[in-house]
C-alpha cells in the first residue's frame, strides 16, 4: 500500500480499546476511536481486584509459565493454548508500561510494585490500585490516549455507537456506519481496519455485574453480519455481589484474597457431599460454618469463581442461606484495620448501597452474572506456526474486522481467572496495535467501496425510519425485564436441557413480540428508548446463541454446570462452540472447532487438594516476539 | 407509611425545560436510577398523562465512572448512590427532585454535555509523557507507599463535574476550569516522572482559565462523591503557580530540567 497514513477505526474504549489506541497512535496509524460513551466511563473502571503478573516478587518461585499453567487450567481447558501462553510472558513488560505511564500501584516500603493473592492461583501474583485498579489503568491508558489526541493522531467519536460494519467489494472491512446518540444523525467512517473492543453482555441478563453500557449489541450485530461467534454459552457468575433491583453490584474477589472469610449459620443435622465424595454435616449448629474453607482446604475462600458461586448455590438451596435467601456472609469483621483500609473503596460501596458497615457487620452477598469468556472468534496463528506472517492475531473471520477484549472468545476458555480480564484486555489491544498495521501493509491498494458505504447508510436510514416509527403494544423495556428473567434464572449458575428448551423457545416469542414495539419516544434528540430498541435486536440473538450453545453441550465445564451431566467430557466435547448466523434459520448454527493443546495435555481440575506445583509446559516457541 | 413518593424532574430541551411529576413505589433498596427505570417502562406522569421516558446519562452504577451526576433534592451528586428512603427521612418529605447540571450545555431531560471537563484535561497536560510505550525492562520511578496513597486519592476523580457544579466561580462570566482540572495538575506533579512537566502545568494554572478563578467558597470538596481533598489541591497549586510566577519572572530555569 503506497505511503499514505494508515486509516484504524476502534469501537470501544475501555482497556482494550484504549490499549491498541495507543499503540496504533504510536505506530504513527490516525486512529477513530468510537464509544457510546467518554472513554473515561468504560466499563472497565469497574475492574476492583487487580492484574495478574507473574514476576515473582515475594519469593515464591512464580513465573509466566506456571500463570500460563493456572489459566489454562483454571479456564478447564477449553481456551486455545498459544495466546495464553503469550498473554502470560507478556504481563511482566505490561506491568512495566503501566507503572512508567503512571498508573498508581500500590506499594512495598521499598517502594516496588506490591502484589496480593487471588482466587484459583496460590502465589501472591496480583498487582492492584486499592480496590479500583480497573480505574486507574483505564485513566493510565485514557490519558496516553488524549496524549496523541492532542497530538492529532487520535480523533474520537464519543457519544457515538458502531451500528454496522462495511465490508468492500473484495469483501474486506472499510468502515462503519454510526449514529451520533445525541441527535441520532447518521455517519459513515471509512478506514483500512476495523477493531472492535466492545467488552461484554452482562445486560443481556439485565441484573449483572457489568455497566448499562454492555449490551452486547456489537457483536450481536457483527454476528448477524456474518462474524463467528464462539463459546457463547460460557458465562461468568461472580460468587460475591451485592444484591439490588437495578444491577448487581461487585464485592470484588480481594476482599477474600485479603482474608474475607465466606460462610453461613451452621446446621449439624443437615448434611451436604463434599468435594471429595464423602458426605458430611453443614458445621456445628450456632457456629459459623465456613463450607469453601472446609470444602476445599487448599484454595480454601479463594477457589474459581465457578466452583465459589456453585457451591454457595449448593447451600442455599438447602435452605442454609442468610434470612433464609440466596445469599451467604462474606466476613471482613475480624480483619486487621490496616487490610481493611487496602479495601476501602469496595467497603464503602456496600455501606453506600445497604446502610450497613461491613467493618461491624459481614457483608450479605449472592452470586451474579460477571464475564463473558465467549465472544468474537479470533485467529491466532502461534510464533512457530509456518503461517504465522500470513494470518493476523485478533482478526475475526471478517477479514480486516479485529475483535479485542472482553468481546473477543480468545483467552479465558470455560472460566475466567480472577485478575486476568485487566491482562487480557490489554495484551490483546496491543497485539491488535500491532497485527493491524502488519495487515494494512498487506493491502494492494484502496479498493472500490463507495457504493458499499451508501447502501450501508441507505439500510441503516431504512431501519432507522421503521424503528422509529413502531407503534405496536409492546414496551421493550419490559421485553427486556422478560428475556433477563428467563436468562438468570435458566441460563445462568446451573443448567438443564428442558429448561434451556423452554428459554429457547421463550427468547424466540420476545423476539416475535419486538417486532409489536411501540417507540415511546419518537424524536431525534437523545433518544435513549429508540437506541435500546435498536440494541435490544442484536441482544435477542447472541442471547438464542448462549442459550443453545448451553443446551448442545452436555457436560460440565467450568462456568457451564448441567447436574445432568456432572463431569467434564474431554471425549466428546473438548472443542470450542461456533455460532454462526443464517438468517432463514430461526435458530443459530452450531459447529465445532477443535482446540489447540500444544503445551499442555488435559488434567482434571482439582481445588481440594492442590499444592504448588512446579509444571511445565511443552513445544514453548524458541522465538516469541511480545507486542511491546 | 406512604406507598409511593414523588419524583419532580426538570424535563426538557435549552430554552423549554419544565417540571414534570412521576409516582414511584417505594422498596426498601430503591435509589434515584431504578426509579427511572422504572419510568421507562412505564411512561405516565402523576396525572395519568402518557409521556416520554426520562433521559438520563448512567454507566456503572457503582459509583466509579462518573456518568450519572445530577442535582437531587438541588444538590450535585451520582443518582446511583442516592438511595430514596434516606432522603425520605432526612427530609420528611416523599417529593425528590431531580434536575439537570447547569454549568455544562444541556442535551435533555437530565443530560448535559461534560466535554470542557475533558478539554480541561488536555490543556493541563493531563498524562505522562513517557518516550513510548516498548520495553526496555526497567520500571517507572519507585515511589513511596505514603506517596501512593497520595496519589491514588487524587487519580480516583472520575470527572463527574460535581465539584465544578457546586462551585460559584464556575459561571458564565468566567473562565475557570473549576477545582478537578487543578486538582489533576496536582496529581501529575506529584509524579517522578510527570515533575519533569511541573512548570509547563503550573504556567497553565497560571492563566486566566486557571487557579486565579478559585473564590476559595469550599464546596467543591463538600460535594466531590470520592472525597478527594480539592481545597488542599487548590491552595496547593495557588502557592506553586506563585511560586512559578516568580521563578519565570526571575529568568531561573524549569524544576526538574
Amino acid at each position: 500500500m503506497d505511503k499514505k497514513k494508515k486509516e484504524v477505526i476502534v469501537v470501544g474504549g475501555g482497556l482494550a480499546g484504549l490499549s491498541c489506541a495507543m499503540k496504533l497512535a504510536e505506530k504513527g496509524c490516525h486512529v477513530k476511536l468510537i464509544s457510546v460513551t467518554k472513554v473515561r466511563r468504560s466499563h472497565s473502571v469497574c475492574a476492583q481486584g487487580g492484574i495478574n503478573i507473574a514476576i515473582n516478587l515475594k519469593g515464591e518461585d512464580d513465573s509466566p509459565i506456571i500463570h500460563a499453567y493456572d489459566t489454562i487450567k483454571g479456564g478447564d481447558f477449553l481456551a486455545n493454548q498459544p495466546p495464553i501462553l503469550e498473554m502470560c510472558l507478556a504481563g511482566p513488560a505490561i506491568l512495566r508500561m503501566m507503572d512508567r505511564i503512571g498508573c498508581p500501584f500500590n506499594r512495598t516500603g521499598e517502594g516496588h510494585v506490591d502484589f496480593r493473592r487471588f482466587g484459583g492461583t496460590l502465589y501472591h501474583r496480583t498487582a492492584f490500585c486499592g480496590a479500583s485498579t480497573g480505574q486507574q489503568l483505564l485513566y493510565a491508558l485514557d490519558e496516553q490516549v488524549r496524549r496523541y489526541e492532542v497530538k492529532g493522531l487520535v480523533e474520537k467519536f464519543e457519544n457515538h455507537e458502531f451500528l454496522r460494519l462495511i465490508l468492500d467489494s473484495e469483501g474486506k472491512a472499510c468502515g462503519i456506519v454510526m449514529h451520533d446518540l445525541f441527535n441520532l444523525k447518521l455517519q459513515v467512517l471509512k478506514a483500512d481496519a476495523v477493531v472492535i473492543a466492545t467488552g461484554g453482555l452482562g445486560l443481556i441478563y439485565k441484573k449483572s455485574t457489568n455497566s448499562t453500557f454492555c449490551t452486547g449489541a456489537a457483536n450481536g450485530r457483527l454476528y448477524m453480519q456474518g462474524m463467528k461467534y464462539a463459546n457463547g454459552e460460557f458465562i461468568q457468575i461472580h460468587p460475591t455481589c451485592i444484591p439490588g433491583n437495578d444491577k448487581m453490584r461487585l464485592i470484588s474477589e480481594s476482599v477474600r484474597g485479603e482474608g474475607g472469610r465466606v460462610w453461613v449459620p451452621g446446621d449439624s443435622s443437615k448434611t451436604i457431599v463434599f468435594p471429595d465424595g464423602t458426605t458430611k454435616p453443614c458445621g456445628k449448629t450456632g457456629e459459623p460454618w465456613y463450607f469453601l474453607e472446609e470444602m476445599y482446604p487448599a484454595f480454601g475462600n479463594l477457589v474459581p469463581r465457578d466452583i465459589g458461586a456453585r457451591e454457595v448455590l449448593r447451600v442455599c438451596e438447602l435452605g442454609m442461606g442468610v434470612d433464609g435467601k440466596l445469599q451467604v456472609y462474606l466476613d471482613v469483621t475480624g480483619l486487621p484495620p490496616e487490610t481493611q483500609h487496602k479495601l476501602e473503596s469496595v467497603l464503602d460501596i456496600y455501606q453506600k448501597f445497604t446502610g450497613d458497615d461491613p467493618r461491624k457487620k459481614p457483608m450479605k452477598i449472592c452470586p451474579g452474572v460477571h464475564y463473558t469468556m465467549g465472544g468474537a472468534w479470533v485467529d491466532w496463528p502461534s510464533a512457530d506456526d509456518p503461517d504465522r506472517l500470513t494470518r493476523f492475531r485478533q482478526m475475526t473471520n471478517l477479514k480486516g474486522c479485529f475483535n479485542i477484549g472482553e468481546s473477543d472468545y480468545q483467552f479465558h476458555g470455560a472460566n475466567r481467572l480472577g485478575a486476568n480480564s485487566l491482562l487480557s484486555c490489554i495484551f490483546s489491544g496491543l497485539v491488535a496495535g500491532v497485527e493491524v498495521p502488519r495487515y494494512i501493509d498487506t493491502l494492494s491498494s484502496a479498493c472500490e467501496n463507495e457504493s458499499e458505504c451508501k447502501a450501508a447508510l441507505h439500510l441503516e436510514e431504512q431501519i432507522q425510519k421503521e424503528l422509529l416509527s413502531k407503534d405496536g403494544p409492546e414496551n421493550v423495556h419490559k421485553l427486556h425485564d422478560e428475556l433477563s428473567d428467563w436468562m438468570v434464572r435458566f441460563v445462568s449458575v446451573k443448567r438443564d436441557n428442558p429448561d434451556l428448551e423452554k428459554a429457547i423457545e421463550k427468547i424466540k416469542e420476545i423476539r416475535k413480540r419486538y417486532e409489536n414495539i411501540g417507540m415511546t419516544d419518537r424524536g431525534t434528540t437523545l433518544n435513549q428508548t429508540y437506541v435500546f430498541a435498536h440494541q435490544f435486536k442484536a441482544m435477542l440473538e447472541i442471547a438464542l446463541v448462549i442459550a443453545k450453545g448451553a443446551l448442545l453441550r452436555n457436560e460440565f465445564r467450568g462456568a457451564h454446570f448441567k447436574p445432568d451431566f456432572p463431569q467434564r467430557d474431554d471425549e466428546n466435547w473438548l472443542k470450542a462452540t461456533i455460532a454462526t448466523f443464517d438468517p432463514k434459520q430461526d435458530e443459530p448454527i452450531i459447529s465445532y472447532e477443535p482446540i489447540d493443546m500444544r503445551h499442555l495435555d488435559p488434567i482434571n481440575r482439582d481445588y481440594t487438594k492442590a499444592k504448588r506445583v512446579k509444571p511445565t509446559l511443552k513445544n514453548i516457541p524458541e522465538h516469541i516476539e511480545l507486542p511491546l | 407509611m406512604d406507598k409511593t413518593y414523588t419524583l419532580k424532574i426538570l424535563r426538557g430541551t435549552p430554552g423549554n425545560q419544565f417540571w414534570e411529576e412521576f409516582d414511584c413505589e417505594r422498596h426498601p433498596q430503591a435509589n434515584v436510577i431504578s426509579s427511572l427505570m422504572e419510568i421507562q417502562k412505564n411512561p405516565v406522569n402523576n396525572k395519568g398523562v402518557v409521556t416520554t421516558p426520562v433521559v438520563w446519562e448512567q454507566g456503572c452504577l457503582e459509583e466509579v465512572c462518573g456518568s450519572c451526576s445530577m442535582l437531587v433534592n438541588g444538590k450535585p451528586r451520582q443518582a446511583c448512590t442516592a438511595l430514596i428512603e434516606p432522603y425520605i427521612k432526612e427530609t420528611g418529605s416523599t417529593t425528590i427532585t431531580l434536575a439537570p447540571f447547569t454549568k455544562y450545555p444541556l442535551i435533555r431531560d437530565l443530560c448535559v454535555d461534560r466535554t470542557k471537563m475533558f478539554d480541561a484535561l488536555k490543556k493541563v497536560k493531563g498524562w505522562i509523557s513517557v518516550d513510548g510505550t516498548e520495553d526496555t525492562g526497567q520500571f517507572g520511578p519507585s515511589i513511596s507507599p505514603e506517596v501512593q496513597e497520595a496519589m491514588y486519592v487524587l487519580s480516583t476523580c472520575m470527572t463527574c463535574g460535581c465539584c465544578a457544579e457546586s462551585c460559584p466561580q464556575v459561571n458564565p462570566k468566567s473562565e475557570f476550569m473549576g477545582p478537578a482540572a487543578m486538582s489533576q495538575v496536582r496529581y501529575f506533579n506529584s509524579n517522578p516522572t510527570g515533575k519533569l512537566e511541573k512548570s509547563d502545568r503550573l504556567r497553565v494554572a497560571m492563566g486566566d482559565d486557571g487557579i486565579a478563578g478559585c473564590g476559595n467558597a469550599q464546596n467543591c470538596v463538600k460535594v466531590c462523591p470520592k472525597n478527594i481533598p480539592l481545597t488542599e489541591s487548590l491552595a496547593l497549586i495557588g502557592r506553586e503557580a506563585s511560586k512559578q510566577a516568580i521563578k519565570d519572572f526571575l529568568g531561573l530555569p524549569d524544576e526538574g530540567k
